[in-house]
């Protein structure tokens, strides 16, 4: 069981977003984050778990690709996380984020 | 391009690389073996065939040599393998269609076969280039399923 992160992610999101050039998502993730809560956990082990190949779990970790709904389940079952957790989505506007608290 | 890249980028090269070298060479031995006739009078049917076959077979050996000297785990398909294959192959398949549409033109103006032919070709050369583009910007700078 992994710690849980805050609800939001939006600290750490943005600080991810701020690592990678490329985006092709605005999803932005922990996962870094919690393959090393979960033991240091390869890239290749998490990968294998969730069947799909390193690469594509790169670019998942990168932002580079969205995954779909049932990758991001499997994902985040991985660590005994929720969805959340693993995956957030920025208000595109403070107004929007404010319509949603 | 890396060997630890994804096997749908690698072949993406691939396809890039052939296409770029198989019409260049088409058209050298289309216009080599003019002997100073008119460029409708050529024969192009044995300069197209060789070259789409070298394609194949040089595209058949490369592949197989990437599988040599590559693991295992990079030979597999995922869901992002497959959702990008389906994008570039669409962002690609437009050539075909204009080819196609091109060479439809140019029969119902009866111009000479030589031209219809030419004008299909192009389309599929114009195809695979676009098609591998599309491919390679989609692994490197990354894709969204949405696109």
């Amino acid at each position: 069981m992994v710690k849980r992160a805050p609800r939001d992610g939006s600290e750490a999101a943005s600080a991810s977003a701020a690592k990678s050039p490329a985006k092709a998502t605005r999803v932005t993730n922990q996962i870094r984050r919690l393959r090393f809560e979960a033991g240091e956990m390869t890239q290749a082990e998490l990968a294998e778990r969730i069947g799909v190949t390193r690469q594509t779990l790169i670019a998942i970790e990168q932002g580079r690709y969205s995954p779909s709904l049932e990758t991001a389940f499997r994902i985040a079952r991985a660590f005994n996380a929720g969805l959340d957790d693993v995956f957030q989505y920025p208000a595109e506007s403070p107004l929007e984020e404010e319509s949603n608290q | 391009m890396t060997f630890n890249s994804a096997p749908e980028e690698r072949s993406a090269w691939i396809m890039l690389v052939l296409a770029a070298v198989g019409y260049p060479v088409y058209l050298a031995l289309l216009l080599g073996g003019l002997e100073g006739r008119p460029l409708t009078e050529a024969e192009f049917a044995w300069p197209m065939l060789w070259t789409i076959g070298g394609s194949i077979l040089a595209s058949f050996v490369l592949h197989a040599l990437f599988r040599v000297f590559t693991d295992l785990d990079n030979n597999t398909r995922d869901e992002r393998d497959r959702q990008i294959s389906r994008w570039a192959d669409h962002t690609g398949q437009a050539f075909v269609v204009a080819g196609a549409l091109a060479g439809l033109v140019l029969a119902m103006l009866r111009l000479d076969v030589f031209w219809i032919a030419n004008a299909i070709y192009l389309g599929f050369f114009l195809s695979a280039v676009l098609g591998s583009i599309a491919k390679i910007i989609a692994y490197r700078r990354g894709f969204s399923a949405t696109w």
